[in-house]
């Protein structure tokens, strides 16, 4: 039962993580009706930019924070240059432009950064275990991740419920002409939106980047599983993104965990070790193929659509 | 129209270019890794392959060298890719290097279809060592299960009971369960294989070890992800109270990363950098000389590549297509390898020591040491799988 | 259609007699790895081609086209490590397989539309990618050697490069004729017109679904012929073949060739690959010319120029290269 539950945290702990990029994915999705493939990218620009403040300012706090910064920046820059021309096309158009930005991003942080990549050295203090429960003893670093993703989202609801600005997204999300119609700067709204996307998408690939490498690419794998996370949450929710995050983190996880035994019982070793992670990759597909032919709309969709 | 056809000309003039080139220099391909969290290993091979090669007047056999350097980024698709690149329009004469089983593997087809001379300097796959042995392909490293077979040897004698595996999901990695399971006399409670080389997040595994309750446990983890799982194990508290064993996981690559969290972890190895011959010391001097850090065993191998290399140039004076005369010339390991002399088994794979090994702090300075020898004259075990075609 | 040389007519059947003299070239200048990137350029074409019958003509963006490339080279890796060397059952098998999947995956993706659909393209190539993955005995992730190319008896030998080259050569232009063929027949109109407006053939009495599902499954058959084409050329699968970048290469080369034409995605797959491997050099070279030296760094960035280049193309030039060429004449 206990080992149970640390596998359940740790499947909250990637859970948290996607949640973190499908609520940019999801809102950018809903609001300008954009698919972007360059998402990853801006998770991938967030972790080597955070690499680099903490090596320059040798504080891992002072680190994250310029690299947030820097990350919301490129992700408005980001918005202005390329994205905004992209508006309105269809999706096809979308899938295209983007993927050649994906490849663009993936050459330009090998030019700048080199192809070696970089890793995040947390501080000695983190480097440790607590006990969250009698006999379950937890990585510090990975708590602090759940809590501080937990602390984001709250924020995130609060800006988008109870701000003038949240109004302004969830009136985007459920009719775009009527909020240009009434006066608002609807091309300063969209910026503002693609580079709180950016930040959040950056801030999980800083999150992340102690507990695993920072490397060219490292967004691509991940954004295809954000894109499962808002397509079962439901294009445009927030908490829907939140729910299907963690719906998948744990069925990854947990899958991993007890899948390979279960193939092992039936077929030989090194089978289960092949198939069982596979299997696990395989049920989250599986879930969202299954969310889009019986509710194409997601599982908790979201308000006024 | 005109865009396309400028485009083939320059195919077709890039294409006649190699054609004109100077005839009598010797022609290396290089394959290895030079991009993602495993670059470390492809450059520490580069830098020592560079280091041979300016020892030897950058002359193999009297003649000039020339390199060329491929990126196989990890993938068996892309490496199998640039292999035949190299041999259709480079036409090298030698190919060098390979990291990854899987690459090799890959690889191994056009290698031996087109008959190109190569030595491997790092992949052991148990293939290559049996059934598909072949004339024309050397390795100046191992079989990736004698290593994991050393450290199975060396749990039983620290009376280990109990052992939890785990290593990648890729063709090294099941060999080097396979090699710990071969020796180890206590019981496997656990086995573990994990997505290669994506996956560096390896904490629902380590929960599974804890849960296992094993006496020890035994990684295999190259480069990079070696660095995370060494990182991970120490921070998820399991360092004080499971005590672990590795194959390729700490070297003097990841030692400056790791530091102390490396300490009191042993690992065993064909080659430590404080072996104590004459050509291994000048390696090791001149490498720090340049380099400022110790090579690493992947650059040992490799840098060994160039004096094999050179004998086998000289015994046929030259001429590179007398391949069963330079076959021959290398089979008699006549070089003064950096792991001491060694011998080639008749599978083409050396048969070679392997010692117990640990890092120490040498004032602040963390380093790789020689701390016993294991087995003397270790062959795989392989060998009767291979029908060597003469 | 105001006679038979235009532009693009003379363009179309230059690139063909390119095509067609590549081994020429290759034996008379030794040069074997042209001839290796053209095989590979054509098979890639072919699939590029079998997207855009669905894509281009039917508005079906499919982003998981890539999976029939791995299913296809993954029936001959099997069938070839289990002993059976013989195109005439690897062949029709990998067909059959191939337009059974797309039958499936068709039946449940076609009623969805738009992003959805994109999307559940994707699930299902994801499924069979991670299928492929876990397949132990076949190599899982690290792929699997074939030893030996099909074999059909005395009728071909496509161990000979040369010969194989054209069996790709012709297998192309008979998917580009048969593409064409439907394009221009009923079956096409309808799909067209299911394209531009479904409900509107529904109501005139058009069981659109069904035209649009055997039309998916076409596509996926030659996309599946394309996959054991390139398992016999590579002698090697892997389920790299059907990662969801593939599939995304797979959209750019119909897109930079043109979708609005049959023979666009052959451009488009002639333009990409040749670009692949020619743009490093033409950034060496021209390095070269502007500072004197080579800068070898400037020749690895290449992806640098392609990637704003495709969202350009995006933006400006829809009807790719194909379409550059057509309006040509008018301009």
């Amino acid at each position: 039962m206990l080992y149970l539950f640390e596998q359940c945290l740790n499947g909250m702990q990637l859970g948290m993580l996607l949640f973190l990029l499908a609520a940019g994915l999801t809102l950018i999705f809903g609001i300008m009706d954009m698919v972007n493939l360059a998402h990853g990218s801006l998770y991938m620009l967030g972790a080597y930019f955070a690499a680099t403040f903490v090596e320059v300012t040798d504080s891992f706090v002072a680190g994250f924070a310029l690299g947030l910064l820097a990350t919301l920046i490129a992700g408005m820059v980001l918005e202005v240059i390329a994205i905004r021309p992209l508006y309105g096309r269809d999706h096809l158009d979308h899938v295209l432009g983007t993927f050649g930005l994906l490849i663009f991003f993936n050459e330009l942080v090998r030019l700048i950064w080199g192809p070696e990549g970089r890793t995040i050295s947390l501080p000695s203090e983190m480097l440790t275990a607590v006990q969250v429960l009698p006999g379950v003893y937890y990585p510090l670093y990975r708590l602090v991740i759940i809590l501080a993703t937990l602390a984001v989202a709250a924020l995130l609801y609060i800006i988008v419920m109870r701000t003038r600005v949240g109004m302004l997204i969830r009136a985007g999300a459920s009719n775009r002409e009527m909020v240009g119609a009434l006066g608002v700067n609807i091309k300063l709204l969209y910026t503002l939106v693609f580079g709180l996307g950016a930040a959040l998408a950056g801030f999980a690939g800083m999150m992340q980047a102690p507990i695993s490498f920072v490397q060219i690419g490292m967004g691509e794998n991940i954004l295809i599983l954000a894109f499962v996370v808002i397509i079962i949450g439901g294009i445009g929710s927030i908490r829907g993104a939140f729910a299907a995050a963690i719906i998948v983190g744990l069925i990854d996880t947990i899958g991993r965990a007890f899948l390979p035994d279960l193939v092992r019982y039936f077929l030989s070793y090194s089978a289960g070790s092949s198939a069982g992670p596979a299997l696990s990759s395989m049920l989250i597909y599986l879930l969202m193929a299954l969310v889009l032919i019986f509710r194409p709309e997601g599982l908790f969709p979201a308000a006024g659509k | 129209m005109k865009r396309t056809l400028l485009a083939t000309c320059a195919v077709l003039a890039l294409a006649t270019a190699p054609a004109l080139a100077q005839q009598k220099t010797v022609k290396i391909g290089f394959i290895s890794t030079f991009s993602g969290p495993v670059a470390a290993i492809g450059n520490d091979m580069r830098n020592s392959f560079e280091l041979a090669l300016d020892h030897h007047g950058r002359k193999l056999g009297g003649l000039p060298v020339e390199v060329i350097y491929e990126d196989d980024q990890v993938k068996p698709e892309v490496g199998v890719q640039k292999v035949q690149k190299l041999i259709e329009s480079d036409k090298v004469d030698f190919i060098v290097g390979i990291i990854w089983s899987n690459v090799l593997l890959a690889s191994l087809k056009p290698i031996i279809d087109s008959k190109t001379f190569t030595i491997i300097t790092n992949a052991g796959a148990s293939q290559l060592a049996g059934e598909m042995c072949s004339p024309y392909v050397f390795s100046t490293s191992w079989n990736n299960d004698q290593t994991p077979q050393a450290i199975g040897l060396y749990m039983n004698q620290k009376g280990v009971k109990s052992a939890f595996l785990i290593g990648p999901n890729y063709a090294a990695g099941k060999d080097m369960l396979e090699g710990v399971e071969a020796t180890f006399k206590g019981k496997i409670v656990g086995r573990e294989l994990t997505t290669w080389p994506t996956q560096v997040d390896f904490q629902a595994e380590l929960s599974k070890a804890r849960n296992a309750k094993p006496d020890a446990i035994f990684a295999f983890y190259p480069g990079g992800p070696g660095i995370q799982f060494i990182t991970q194990y120490s921070q998820s508290g399991l360092k004080g109270q499971i005590p672990l064993y590795t194959a390729f996981t700490i070297d003097s690559l990841s030692l400056p990363r790791l530091k102390d969290q490396a300490l009191g972890i042993p690992g065993a190895q064909q080659w430590v950098r404080d072996l104590p011959n004459e050509a291994n010391k000048k390696y090791v001097a001149d490498f720090r000389a340049k380099h400022k850090t110790d090579p690493s065993f992947y650059g040992s191998q490799t840098y060994d590549a160039v004096p094999l290399l050179d004998s086998v140039v000289t015994a046929v004076k030259g001429d590179l297509t007398n391949k069963n005369g330079m076959r021959d010339a290398a089979r008699k390991a006549d070089f003064k390898s950096v792991r001491g002399s060694f011998k080639f088994g008749p599978n083409h794979i050396p048969i070679q020591n392997f010692y117990l090994q640990e890092a120490v702090n040498e004032g602040g300075e963390f380093r790789m040491k020689t701390v016993a020898t294991i087995v003397e004259n270790d062959q795989d075990k392989h060998v009767q799988k291979c029908k060597m075609p003469n | 259609m105001s006679g038979m040389i235009t532009p693009r007519n003379a363009f179309v059947a230059a690139v063909i007699v390119v095509l067609a003299l590549i081994p020429v070239y290759a034996a008379m200048t030794g040069n074997t790895f042209m001839m290796t990137l053209f095989t590979r350029i054509i098979i890639l074409a072919i699939a590029a081609v079998s997207l855009n019958l669905i894509m281009g003509f039917g508005g079906m963006v499919s982003f998981g086209h890539a999976a029939y490339l791995g299913i296809g080279g993954y029936v001959i890796g099997i069938l070839a490590k289990e002993g059976i060397n013989t195109g005439f059952v690897q062949w029709p098998l990998a067909l059959l397989v191939s337009g059974l999947f797309a039958l499936g995956v068709g039946a449940l993706s076609l009623r969805t539309r738009g992003v959805y659909f994109i999307m559940i393209t994707l699930a299902f190539a994801q499924m069979v990618y991670y299928i492929a993955n876990g397949l132990d005995r076949y190599g899982g992730d690290d792929g699997l050697t074939i030893h030996k190319r099909s074999e059909f008896g005395g009728l071909l030998n496509l161990s000979n490069r040369t010969v194989f080259y054209y069996v790709c050569l012709v297998l192309l232009l008979a998917t580009v004729y048969v593409v064409w063929r439907i394009i221009n027949s009923r079956f096409g109109a309808v799909i067209q017109g299911a394209r531009s407006n479904d409900r509107r053939m529904r109501a005139i009495g058009f069981p659109t679904f069904r035209y649009k599902l055997v039309c998916f499954v076409i596509a996926g058959v030659i996309c599946g012929l394309s996959g054991a084409l390139l398992a016999n050329h590579t002698n090697f699968i892997s389920p790299a073949m059907m990662h969801w970048t593939r599939s995304g290469d797979l959209i750019v080369m119909a897109v930079l060739g043109g979708m609005g034409s049959v023979f666009g995605p052959v451009i488009g797959s002639v333009a990409l690959l040749v670009l692949e491997e020619t743009l490093p050099h033409l950034i060496g070279f021209a390095s070269h010319v502007i500072t004197g030296k080579e800068v070898v760094a400037a020749k690895e960035y290449w992806q640098l120029i392609l990637g704003p280049m495709l969202l350009l193309i995006v933006l400006f030039a829809r009807g790719g290269i194909d379409g550059l060429i057509a309006s040509a004449r008018r301009g």
